[in-house]
Protein backbone atom coordinates (compact mmCIF):
# COMPACT_ATOMS: atom_id res chain seq x y z
CA UNK A 1 0.00 0.00 0.00
CA UNK A 2 1.73 3.06 1.33
CA UNK A 3 5.25 3.56 2.35
CA UNK A 4 6.97 4.04 5.65
CA UNK A 5 4.84 3.21 9.14
CA UNK A 6 1.60 3.99 7.99
CA UNK A 7 0.00 1.89 5.57
CA UNK A 8 -3.14 4.50 5.14
CA UNK A 9 -4.87 6.63 2.59
CA UNK A 10 -5.16 6.22 -1.18
CA UNK A 11 -5.28 9.33 -3.33
CA UNK A 12 -8.12 10.66 -4.68
CA UNK A 13 -9.26 9.19 -7.72
CA UNK A 14 -7.22 10.74 -10.81
CA UNK A 15 -4.62 12.18 -8.59
CA UNK A 16 -0.90 11.50 -9.59
CA UNK A 17 1.02 9.18 -7.03
CA UNK A 18 4.70 10.38 -5.97
CA UNK A 19 7.01 8.21 -6.65
CA UNK A 20 7.97 7.59 -3.49
CA UNK A 21 4.58 5.31 -3.42
CA UNK A 22 5.99 2.45 -5.89
CA UNK A 23 8.67 1.79 -3.75
CA UNK A 24 7.73 -1.57 -1.80
CA UNK A 25 5.90 -1.06 1.42
CA UNK A 26 7.71 -2.16 3.99
CA UNK A 27 5.62 -4.58 5.91
CA UNK A 28 3.77 -4.39 8.49
CA UNK A 29 3.86 -6.34 11.39
CA UNK A 30 0.32 -7.55 11.95
CA UNK A 31 -1.42 -7.63 15.22
CA UNK A 32 -4.75 -8.62 16.07
CA UNK A 33 -7.23 -5.42 15.73
CA UNK A 34 -4.73 -3.69 12.83
CA UNK A 35 -7.22 -2.71 10.72
CA UNK A 36 -5.49 -1.56 8.15
CA UNK A 37 -8.49 -1.77 5.65
CA UNK A 38 -10.90 0.66 7.32
CA UNK A 39 -8.03 3.28 7.44
CA UNK A 40 -6.84 3.18 4.06
CA UNK A 41 -10.64 3.67 3.12
CA UNK A 42 -10.08 7.78 3.84
CA UNK A 43 -9.03 10.25 0.93
CA UNK A 44 -5.73 12.24 1.80
CA UNK A 45 -6.27 15.55 1.77
CA UNK A 46 -2.74 15.97 2.51
CA UNK A 47 0.41 14.09 2.93
CA UNK A 48 4.15 14.06 3.48
CA UNK A 49 6.97 12.14 2.50
CA UNK A 50 10.15 12.00 3.74
CA UNK A 51 9.85 15.59 5.34
CA UNK A 52 12.83 16.54 7.42
CA UNK A 53 12.31 19.74 9.13
CA UNK A 54 15.88 21.64 10.43
CA UNK A 55 16.59 24.43 12.81
CA UNK A 56 19.94 25.93 11.65
CA UNK A 57 21.88 22.25 11.66
CA UNK A 58 19.81 20.91 13.74
CA UNK A 59 17.30 18.59 12.60
CA UNK A 60 13.72 18.28 14.42
CA UNK A 61 12.11 15.99 12.20
CA UNK A 62 13.15 13.00 10.43
CA UNK A 63 11.31 11.80 7.36
CA UNK A 64 8.41 12.07 8.54
CA UNK A 65 6.03 10.32 5.98
CA UNK A 66 2.13 10.56 7.07
CA UNK A 67 -1.11 11.18 5.33
CA UNK A 68 -3.77 13.95 6.33
CA UNK A 69 -7.41 12.94 5.68
CA UNK A 70 -9.86 14.19 4.57
CA UNK A 71 -12.27 15.52 7.17
CA UNK A 72 -10.97 14.17 9.74
CA UNK A 73 -9.32 14.64 12.96
CA UNK A 74 -5.80 13.78 13.17
CA UNK A 75 -4.18 13.98 16.54
CA UNK A 76 -0.51 14.72 17.01
CA UNK A 77 0.59 13.12 20.19
CA UNK A 78 4.49 13.13 22.01
CA UNK A 79 6.58 14.54 24.55
CA UNK A 80 7.81 17.65 24.11
CA UNK A 81 10.22 18.52 21.60
CA UNK A 82 9.42 15.68 20.01
CA UNK A 83 8.51 17.91 16.73
CA UNK A 84 4.68 17.54 16.61
CA UNK A 85 4.40 21.18 16.42
CA UNK A 86 7.37 21.43 14.05
CA UNK A 87 5.47 19.00 12.33
CA UNK A 88 1.62 20.85 11.82
CA UNK A 89 4.20 24.57 11.09
CA UNK A 90 5.57 22.30 8.03
CA UNK A 91 2.05 21.93 6.81
CA UNK A 92 1.49 25.12 5.81
CA UNK A 93 4.57 26.86 6.07
CA UNK A 94 4.84 28.29 9.26
CA UNK A 95 8.20 26.41 10.32
CA UNK A 96 10.18 28.42 8.20
CA UNK A 97 8.97 31.91 9.45
CA UNK A 98 11.25 31.06 12.38
CA UNK A 99 15.35 32.50 11.07
CA UNK A 100 16.97 30.18 10.12
CA UNK A 101 14.34 27.03 9.75
CA UNK A 102 14.18 25.10 7.02
CA UNK A 103 12.45 21.84 5.53
CA UNK A 104 13.26 19.19 2.88
CA UNK A 105 10.86 16.59 1.53
CA UNK A 106 7.30 16.24 -0.08
CA UNK A 107 4.86 18.32 1.17
CA UNK A 108 1.51 17.59 -0.92
CA UNK A 109 -1.83 19.73 -0.36
CA UNK A 110 -4.54 18.23 -3.11
CA UNK A 111 -1.17 16.49 -4.57
CA UNK A 112 0.39 19.58 -5.22
CA UNK A 113 3.97 20.05 -3.28
CA UNK A 114 3.40 23.38 -1.32
CA UNK A 115 7.54 23.54 -1.56
CA UNK A 116 7.81 23.61 -4.89
CA UNK A 117 9.72 26.34 -6.73
CA UNK A 118 7.30 28.78 -7.17
CA UNK A 119 4.64 27.71 -4.74
CA UNK A 120 3.78 31.16 -2.88
CA UNK A 121 3.70 30.38 0.87
CA UNK A 122 0.65 32.93 1.60
CA UNK A 123 -1.59 30.99 -1.03
CA UNK A 124 -0.73 28.16 1.02
CA UNK A 125 -1.64 29.69 4.61
CA UNK A 126 -4.86 30.76 3.59
CA UNK A 127 -5.60 27.43 2.49
CA UNK A 128 -4.33 26.09 5.75
CA UNK A 129 -4.70 27.85 8.67
CA UNK A 130 -3.56 28.01 11.53
CA UNK A 131 -4.81 28.66 15.61
CA UNK A 132 -1.91 28.52 18.01
CA UNK A 133 -1.28 27.30 21.68
CA UNK A 134 -2.07 30.89 23.11
CA UNK A 135 -4.58 32.98 22.13
CA UNK A 136 -3.63 35.83 19.37
CA UNK A 137 -5.93 38.27 18.94
CA UNK A 138 -4.87 41.52 17.45
CA UNK A 139 -5.02 43.81 20.38
CA UNK A 140 -5.94 46.93 18.30
CA UNK A 141 -8.27 45.17 16.62
CA UNK A 142 -12.22 44.80 18.16
CA UNK A 143 -14.20 41.73 17.93
CA UNK A 144 -15.51 41.68 14.90
CA UNK A 145 -12.21 43.49 13.03
CA UNK A 146 -10.20 40.22 14.49
CA UNK A 147 -12.69 37.77 12.60
CA UNK A 148 -12.42 39.68 9.90
CA UNK A 149 -8.66 40.84 10.11
CA UNK A 150 -8.04 37.84 7.49
CA UNK A 151 -9.92 39.12 4.96
CA UNK A 152 -9.40 42.50 5.37
CA UNK A 153 -5.51 42.33 5.47
CA UNK A 154 -5.38 40.34 2.65
CA UNK A 155 -7.74 42.96 0.99
CA UNK A 156 -10.74 40.57 -0.16
CA UNK A 157 -13.84 43.02 0.73
CA UNK A 158 -16.80 40.34 0.85
CA UNK A 159 -20.15 41.75 -0.16
CA UNK A 160 -21.97 40.94 3.18
CA UNK A 161 -19.02 41.03 6.21
CA UNK A 162 -21.65 41.11 8.57
CA UNK A 163 -22.87 37.81 7.53
CA UNK A 164 -19.06 36.91 7.12
CA UNK A 165 -18.66 37.63 10.60
CA UNK A 166 -21.66 36.41 12.14
CA UNK A 167 -21.34 32.58 10.23
CA UNK A 168 -17.52 32.71 11.80
CA UNK A 169 -18.67 33.81 15.21
CA UNK A 170 -21.40 30.86 15.21
CA UNK A 171 -19.04 28.35 14.25
CA UNK A 172 -17.11 29.01 16.88
CA UNK A 173 -20.46 29.01 19.81
CA UNK A 174 -19.46 32.96 20.37
CA UNK A 175 -22.48 34.44 18.53
CA UNK A 176 -24.56 34.43 21.48
CA UNK A 177 -21.96 35.76 24.23
CA UNK A 178 -20.53 38.83 22.17
CA UNK A 179 -22.75 39.67 19.24
CA UNK A 180 -23.80 42.70 21.64
CA UNK A 181 -20.34 43.50 22.44
CA UNK A 182 -18.83 43.47 18.51
CA UNK A 183 -16.89 46.48 18.80
CA UNK A 184 -15.24 45.73 22.02
CA UNK A 185 -11.01 45.00 21.91
CA UNK A 186 -10.59 41.09 20.78
CA UNK A 187 -8.53 41.12 24.02
CA UNK A 188 -11.34 42.07 26.63
CA UNK A 189 -13.42 38.85 25.86
CA UNK A 190 -11.62 35.68 28.65
CA UNK A 191 -8.90 33.43 27.33
CA UNK A 192 -11.12 30.11 26.06
CA UNK A 193 -13.45 33.21 24.30
CA UNK A 194 -10.01 34.50 22.77
CA UNK A 195 -9.32 31.35 21.78
CA UNK A 196 -12.39 30.82 19.51
CA UNK A 197 -12.01 34.22 18.04
CA UNK A 198 -8.97 33.17 17.11
CA UNK A 199 -10.77 29.81 15.16
CA UNK A 200 -13.35 32.31 14.31
CA UNK A 201 -10.65 34.46 12.82
CA UNK A 202 -8.96 31.23 10.63
CA UNK A 203 -12.50 29.82 9.58
CA UNK A 204 -13.30 33.56 8.42
CA UNK A 205 -10.93 32.65 5.62
CA UNK A 206 -12.59 29.14 4.58
CA UNK A 207 -9.65 27.64 4.96
CA UNK A 208 -9.33 23.63 3.57
CA UNK A 209 -7.25 22.89 6.46
CA UNK A 210 -7.29 23.73 9.86
CA UNK A 211 -4.03 23.30 11.70
CA UNK A 212 -4.25 23.90 15.81
CA UNK A 213 -0.92 24.01 17.79
CA UNK A 214 -2.29 22.68 21.15
CA UNK A 215 -4.87 24.90 21.26
CA UNK A 216 -6.24 24.47 24.53
CA UNK A 217 -3.11 24.48 26.57
CA UNK A 218 -4.06 27.63 27.85
CA UNK A 219 -7.86 27.06 28.16
CA UNK A 220 -8.97 26.24 31.37
CA UNK A 221 -11.39 22.95 31.81
CA UNK A 222 -14.72 24.15 30.83
CA UNK A 223 -12.89 26.60 28.08
CA UNK A 224 -11.04 23.34 26.73
CA UNK A 225 -14.43 21.16 26.45
CA UNK A 226 -16.14 24.45 24.49
CA UNK A 227 -12.91 23.83 21.87
CA UNK A 228 -13.33 20.66 21.61
CA UNK A 229 -17.14 20.06 20.87
CA UNK A 230 -16.50 22.66 18.10
CA UNK A 231 -13.35 20.61 16.71
CA UNK A 232 -16.26 17.73 16.54
CA UNK A 233 -18.27 20.07 14.65
CA UNK A 234 -15.96 21.64 12.58
CA UNK A 235 -14.91 18.19 11.54
CA UNK A 236 -18.38 17.84 8.87
CA UNK A 237 -16.21 20.58 6.80
CA UNK A 238 -12.88 20.50 7.66
CA UNK A 239 -9.41 18.75 7.83
CA UNK A 240 -8.09 19.00 10.79
CA UNK A 241 -4.86 18.23 12.70
CA UNK A 242 -4.72 18.93 16.20
CA UNK A 243 -1.11 19.06 18.23
CA UNK A 244 -2.04 18.20 21.87
CA UNK A 245 0.23 16.80 24.65
CA UNK A 246 -3.17 15.88 26.40
CA UNK A 247 -3.77 12.08 25.50
CA UNK A 248 -7.18 12.11 27.02
CA UNK A 249 -7.87 14.87 24.82
CA UNK A 250 -6.64 13.12 21.53
CA UNK A 251 -8.55 10.08 22.54
CA UNK A 252 -11.99 12.42 22.76
CA UNK A 253 -11.76 14.54 19.60
CA UNK A 254 -9.11 12.44 16.76
CA UNK A 255 -10.22 9.84 14.51
CA UNK A 256 -6.46 9.43 13.88
CA UNK A 257 -3.23 9.76 16.01
CA UNK A 258 0.00 9.74 15.30
CA UNK A 259 2.51 9.49 17.66
CA UNK A 260 5.92 11.33 17.55
CA UNK A 261 9.05 10.39 19.43
CA UNK A 262 12.52 12.59 19.15
CA UNK A 263 11.48 13.92 15.52
CA UNK A 264 10.75 10.59 14.15
CA UNK A 265 6.79 8.98 13.34
CA UNK A 266 6.52 6.36 15.80
CA UNK A 267 3.00 5.40 15.10
CA UNK A 268 0.04 5.92 12.89
CA UNK A 269 -3.28 4.69 12.94
CA UNK A 270 -6.88 5.17 14.33
CA UNK A 271 -6.87 6.73 17.58
CA UNK A 272 -8.96 3.74 18.74
CA UNK A 273 -6.41 1.71 17.93
CA UNK A 274 -3.36 3.44 18.84
CA UNK A 275 -4.66 3.86 22.46
CA UNK A 276 -6.01 0.62 23.16
CA UNK A 277 -4.02 -1.87 20.53
CA UNK A 278 -0.71 0.14 19.73
CA UNK A 279 1.56 -1.94 17.76
CA UNK A 280 5.14 -0.39 18.97
CA UNK A 281 6.28 -0.71 22.25
CA UNK A 282 7.75 3.17 22.58
CA UNK A 283 3.39 4.10 21.72
CA UNK A 284 2.61 1.91 24.19
CA UNK A 285 5.71 3.19 27.59
CA UNK A 286 4.09 6.60 26.40
CA UNK A 287 0.37 6.44 26.18
CA UNK A 288 0.57 4.18 29.40
CA UNK A 289 2.50 7.25 31.07
CA UNK A 290 5.62 5.30 31.46
CA UNK A 291 7.57 8.38 29.84
CA UNK A 292 7.37 11.64 28.72
CA UNK B 1 17.21 37.32 64.64
CA UNK B 2 18.38 39.73 67.48
CA UNK B 3 16.49 43.13 67.65
CA UNK B 4 19.53 44.82 67.93
CA UNK B 5 20.14 43.96 64.54
CA UNK B 6 16.85 44.81 63.42
CA UNK B 7 16.91 48.33 64.61
CA UNK B 8 20.25 48.82 62.89
CA UNK B 9 18.89 47.96 59.84
CA UNK B 10 15.61 49.71 60.40
CA UNK B 11 18.40 53.20 60.79
CA UNK B 12 20.35 52.60 57.46
CA UNK B 13 17.41 51.74 55.90
CA UNK B 14 15.92 55.48 57.19
CA UNK B 15 19.34 57.45 56.13
CA UNK B 16 19.82 55.56 52.86
CA UNK B 17 16.15 56.57 51.73
CA UNK B 18 16.75 60.23 52.96
CA UNK B 19 19.67 60.25 51.01
CA UNK B 20 17.85 59.36 47.87
CA UNK B 21 15.13 61.99 48.27
CA UNK B 22 17.57 64.43 49.03
CA UNK B 23 19.41 63.57 45.87
CA UNK B 24 16.23 63.47 44.18
CA UNK B 25 15.22 67.06 45.19
CA UNK B 26 18.88 68.07 44.08
CA UNK B 27 18.01 66.73 41.01
CA UNK B 28 14.97 68.69 41.01
CA UNK B 29 16.98 72.29 41.49
CA UNK B 30 17.46 72.89 37.89
CA UNK B 31 14.37 72.50 36.28
CA UNK B 32 12.44 73.77 38.96
CA UNK B 33 14.36 77.15 39.12
CA UNK B 34 15.14 77.21 34.56
CA UNK B 35 10.82 76.89 35.19
CA UNK B 36 11.02 79.70 37.34
CA UNK B 37 13.10 81.79 36.36
CA UNK B 38 12.49 81.52 32.69
CA UNK B 39 8.45 82.04 33.94
CA UNK B 40 8.91 85.04 36.34
CA UNK B 41 11.18 86.41 33.88
CA UNK B 42 9.21 85.91 31.13
CA UNK B 43 5.62 86.22 31.55
CA UNK B 44 6.18 90.20 31.76
CA UNK B 45 7.04 90.11 27.77
CA UNK B 46 4.30 87.91 26.57
CA UNK B 47 1.72 90.16 25.34
CA UNK B 48 -0.84 89.68 21.90
CA UNK B 49 1.80 91.74 20.05
CA UNK B 50 5.17 89.26 21.35
CA UNK B 51 2.79 87.18 19.87
CA UNK B 52 1.83 88.66 16.71
CA UNK B 53 3.97 91.11 15.85
CA UNK B 54 6.88 91.33 13.60
CA UNK B 55 10.34 92.49 15.27
CA UNK B 56 10.56 96.65 15.51
CA UNK B 57 14.07 97.78 14.19
CA UNK B 58 16.71 98.71 17.21
CA UNK B 59 15.63 101.15 19.19
CA UNK B 60 11.86 101.26 19.09
CA UNK B 61 9.84 100.25 21.85
CA UNK B 62 7.03 96.77 21.42
CA UNK B 63 7.50 95.09 18.92
CA UNK B 64 7.23 90.73 18.64
CA UNK B 65 8.43 87.29 17.92
CA UNK B 66 5.76 86.21 15.82
CA UNK B 67 8.12 85.76 12.54
CA UNK B 68 10.23 82.85 14.55
CA UNK B 69 6.97 81.66 16.10
CA UNK B 70 5.93 80.78 12.41
CA UNK B 71 9.47 80.28 11.56
CA UNK B 72 10.11 77.13 14.39
CA UNK B 73 6.67 75.70 13.41
CA UNK B 74 8.20 75.14 10.01
CA UNK B 75 11.36 74.29 10.36
CA UNK B 76 9.91 71.65 13.13
CA UNK B 77 7.29 70.58 10.28
CA UNK B 78 10.09 70.25 7.46
CA UNK B 79 12.16 68.32 10.16
CA UNK B 80 9.55 65.92 10.83
CA UNK B 81 8.89 65.57 6.77
CA UNK B 82 12.54 64.79 5.86
CA UNK B 83 12.98 62.81 9.31
CA UNK B 84 9.73 60.63 10.39
CA UNK B 85 10.04 58.85 7.27
CA UNK B 86 13.62 57.29 7.02
CA UNK B 87 13.63 56.95 10.90
CA UNK B 88 10.20 54.99 10.81
CA UNK B 89 11.50 53.30 7.75
CA UNK B 90 14.97 52.02 9.27
CA UNK B 91 13.65 51.00 12.63
CA UNK B 92 11.32 48.35 10.80
CA UNK B 93 14.51 47.49 8.91
CA UNK B 94 16.16 47.18 12.18
CA UNK B 95 13.44 45.09 14.00
CA UNK B 96 12.52 42.73 11.24
CA UNK B 97 16.07 42.33 9.49
CA UNK B 98 18.62 43.97 11.51
CA UNK B 99 19.87 40.51 13.02
CA UNK B 100 22.79 40.51 10.23
CA UNK B 101 26.54 42.38 10.43
CA UNK B 102 24.79 45.04 8.86
CA UNK B 103 22.27 45.90 11.27
CA UNK B 104 24.47 45.99 14.15
CA UNK B 105 26.42 48.84 12.27
CA UNK B 106 23.27 50.27 11.48
CA UNK B 107 22.27 50.35 15.14
CA UNK B 108 25.69 51.16 16.37
CA UNK B 109 25.85 54.22 13.71
CA UNK B 110 22.47 55.36 14.97
CA UNK B 111 23.87 55.23 19.04
CA UNK B 112 26.79 56.85 18.11
CA UNK B 113 24.68 59.28 16.07
CA UNK B 114 22.58 60.12 18.84
CA UNK B 115 25.86 61.25 21.01
CA UNK B 116 27.02 63.85 18.19
CA UNK B 117 26.90 67.56 19.08
CA UNK B 118 24.26 69.04 17.37
CA UNK B 119 26.55 72.13 16.44
CA UNK B 120 28.68 69.82 14.16
CA UNK B 121 25.14 68.44 12.33
CA UNK B 122 25.18 72.60 11.83
CA UNK B 123 28.41 72.22 10.47
CA UNK B 124 27.55 69.16 8.50
CA UNK B 125 24.37 70.52 6.64
CA UNK B 126 25.75 73.96 5.84
CA UNK B 127 28.27 72.33 4.17
CA UNK B 128 26.15 69.77 2.18
CA UNK B 129 23.18 71.79 1.62
CA UNK B 130 24.06 76.02 2.32
CA UNK B 131 27.35 75.27 0.30
CA UNK B 132 26.25 73.78 -2.85
CA UNK B 133 22.22 76.10 -2.86
CA UNK B 134 24.42 79.43 -1.58
CA UNK B 135 22.02 80.26 0.54
CA UNK B 136 20.91 79.92 4.29
CA UNK B 137 17.09 78.33 3.88
CA UNK B 138 14.26 76.46 5.70
CA UNK B 139 15.09 73.53 3.74
CA UNK B 140 18.68 73.14 5.22
CA UNK B 141 17.59 74.28 8.66
CA UNK B 142 14.44 71.85 8.60
CA UNK B 143 17.32 69.28 7.23
CA UNK B 144 19.42 70.09 10.01
CA UNK B 145 16.93 69.45 12.58
CA UNK B 146 15.69 66.13 10.93
CA UNK B 147 19.12 64.78 10.98
CA UNK B 148 18.95 65.16 15.13
CA UNK B 149 15.88 63.72 14.62
CA UNK B 150 17.14 60.19 12.75
CA UNK B 151 18.56 58.22 15.42
CA UNK B 152 15.93 59.12 18.04
CA UNK B 153 13.06 57.82 15.47
CA UNK B 154 14.78 54.87 14.56
CA UNK B 155 15.57 53.12 17.74
CA UNK B 156 12.17 54.13 18.89
CA UNK B 157 11.01 52.40 16.48
CA UNK B 158 12.29 49.48 16.77
CA UNK B 159 12.23 49.17 20.15
CA UNK B 160 8.77 49.63 20.24
CA UNK B 161 8.30 46.95 17.60
CA UNK B 162 10.25 44.43 19.35
CA UNK B 163 8.27 44.50 22.14
CA UNK B 164 5.13 43.69 20.10
CA UNK B 165 4.72 39.89 20.54
CA UNK B 166 6.08 37.75 17.81
CA UNK B 167 2.67 35.58 18.74
CA UNK B 168 1.07 38.41 16.49
CA UNK B 169 3.20 38.03 13.53
CA UNK B 170 2.46 34.84 13.50
CA UNK B 171 -1.01 35.11 13.82
CA UNK B 172 -0.95 37.44 11.01
CA UNK B 173 1.47 35.74 8.77
CA UNK B 174 -0.71 31.92 9.41
CA UNK B 175 -4.11 34.13 8.31
CA UNK B 176 -1.99 34.08 4.69
CA UNK B 177 -1.43 37.91 4.92
CA UNK B 178 1.54 39.06 2.82
CA UNK B 179 4.71 39.74 5.29
CA UNK B 180 4.78 43.66 4.09
CA UNK B 181 0.90 43.52 5.28
CA UNK B 182 1.88 41.95 8.44
CA UNK B 183 4.56 44.13 9.45
CA UNK B 184 2.44 47.44 8.52
CA UNK B 185 -1.16 46.26 9.88
CA UNK B 186 -0.11 44.19 12.75
CA UNK B 187 2.94 45.19 13.82
CA UNK B 188 3.24 49.05 13.43
CA UNK B 189 -0.42 49.24 14.15
CA UNK B 190 0.19 47.47 17.41
CA UNK B 191 3.49 49.93 18.14
CA UNK B 192 2.06 53.16 16.94
CA UNK B 193 1.32 54.69 19.92
CA UNK B 194 4.27 53.90 21.71
CA UNK B 195 6.17 55.24 18.20
CA UNK B 196 4.52 58.61 17.91
CA UNK B 197 5.11 59.12 21.49
CA UNK B 198 9.16 58.29 20.45
CA UNK B 199 8.65 61.17 17.43
CA UNK B 200 6.93 63.11 20.40
CA UNK B 201 9.52 63.32 22.67
CA UNK B 202 12.46 63.74 19.54
CA UNK B 203 10.58 66.56 17.51
CA UNK B 204 10.37 68.33 21.65
CA UNK B 205 14.28 67.83 21.62
CA UNK B 206 14.80 69.58 18.26
CA UNK B 207 12.48 71.90 18.83
CA UNK B 208 14.53 73.98 20.90
CA UNK B 209 17.47 73.35 19.57
CA UNK B 210 20.02 76.77 18.29
CA UNK B 211 22.89 75.46 17.19
CA UNK B 212 22.12 73.41 14.04
CA UNK B 213 19.87 76.43 12.86
CA UNK B 214 22.48 79.43 13.57
CA UNK B 215 24.28 78.64 9.88
CA UNK B 216 21.19 76.53 8.22
CA UNK B 217 18.27 78.21 8.45
CA UNK B 218 20.22 81.35 9.81
CA UNK B 219 17.54 84.14 10.84
CA UNK B 220 15.85 87.48 9.64
CA UNK B 221 13.42 89.80 11.36
CA UNK B 222 10.48 89.91 8.70
CA UNK B 223 7.76 87.24 7.95
CA UNK B 224 9.45 83.81 6.57
CA UNK B 225 8.20 84.51 2.61
CA UNK B 226 9.52 81.38 1.42
CA UNK B 227 11.19 77.57 2.32
CA UNK B 228 13.93 78.94 0.11
CA UNK B 229 15.10 81.81 2.45
CA UNK B 230 16.73 82.59 5.54
CA UNK B 231 14.09 81.75 8.64
CA UNK B 232 13.69 82.73 12.08
CA UNK B 233 13.66 80.30 15.15
CA UNK B 234 12.53 80.92 18.63
CA UNK B 235 16.00 79.81 19.96
CA UNK B 236 17.99 81.92 17.61
CA UNK B 237 15.77 84.92 18.02
CA UNK B 238 16.65 84.25 21.59
CA UNK B 239 20.32 83.78 21.26
CA UNK B 240 20.56 87.11 19.16
CA UNK B 241 18.48 89.14 21.83
CA UNK B 242 20.09 87.44 24.84
CA UNK B 243 23.95 88.82 23.51
CA UNK B 244 22.67 92.21 22.27
CA UNK B 245 23.61 95.22 24.62
CA UNK B 246 19.78 96.69 24.49
CA UNK B 247 17.41 95.90 27.92
CA UNK B 248 14.25 95.43 25.81
CA UNK B 249 15.62 92.54 24.00
CA UNK B 250 16.60 91.06 27.05
CA UNK B 251 12.95 91.28 28.41
CA UNK B 252 11.86 90.26 24.76
CA UNK B 253 14.54 86.84 24.71
CA UNK B 254 13.07 85.97 28.43
CA UNK B 255 10.03 86.17 26.92
CA UNK B 256 10.98 83.98 23.79
CA UNK B 257 12.62 81.38 26.36
CA UNK B 258 9.26 81.28 28.24
CA UNK B 259 7.46 80.39 24.50
CA UNK B 260 9.94 77.70 23.58
CA UNK B 261 9.69 75.87 27.45
CA UNK B 262 5.97 76.41 27.15
CA UNK B 263 6.26 74.71 23.43
CA UNK B 264 8.17 71.74 24.35
CA UNK B 265 6.89 71.11 27.72
CA UNK B 266 2.90 70.82 25.99
CA UNK B 267 4.80 68.42 23.02
CA UNK B 268 6.39 66.49 26.25
CA UNK B 269 3.08 66.25 27.94
CA UNK B 270 0.96 65.15 25.40
CA UNK B 271 2.99 62.63 24.22
CA UNK B 272 3.42 61.16 28.37
CA UNK B 273 -0.11 60.94 27.99
CA UNK B 274 -0.75 60.25 24.58
CA UNK B 275 0.77 56.75 26.08
CA UNK B 276 -1.36 57.02 29.41
CA UNK B 277 -4.68 57.13 27.39
CA UNK B 278 -4.04 53.95 25.56
CA UNK B 279 -2.35 52.18 27.92
CA UNK B 280 -5.64 52.34 30.32
CA UNK B 281 -7.99 51.36 26.79
CA UNK B 282 -6.09 47.96 26.97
Amino acid sequence: MNSGLVPIGRTPKGAKKPGVQDEPAKEVPSKPGWDEVSVSKLDLKMRTENLDAYFGPTRVLKAITLGVALKQVTAVIGPSGCGKSTFVRCLNRMHEVVPGAHAKGLVLLDDVDIYARGVDPVNVRRRVGMVFQKPNPFPTMSIRDNVLAGLRLNGIRPDDPEAHLEKALKQVALWDEVKDNLGKAGTSLSGGQQQRLCIARALALEPEVLLMDEPCSALDPIATARVEELIHELRENYTIVIVTHNMQQAARVADLTAFFYMGELVEYNRTDVIFTRPKERRTEDYITGRFG
Amino acid sequence: MKETSYQRRHIIDVAVRGACFAATLLALVPLVSVLYYVTVRGIGGISLDFLTQLPKPVGEKGGGMANAIVGTLELVGLACLFGIPPGVLAGVYLAEFGNTRFGKFVRFSADVMSGIPSITVGLFVFALVVMSTKRFSAYAGGFALAVLMLPTVTRATEELLKLVPESLREAGLGLGVPQWRVTLRVMLRTAAPGIATGIMLAVARVAGETAPLLFTAFSNRFWPSSLNEPTPSIPVQIFTYAVSPYEDWHEQAWAGALVLVTLVLLLNISARLLVRHRVRAR
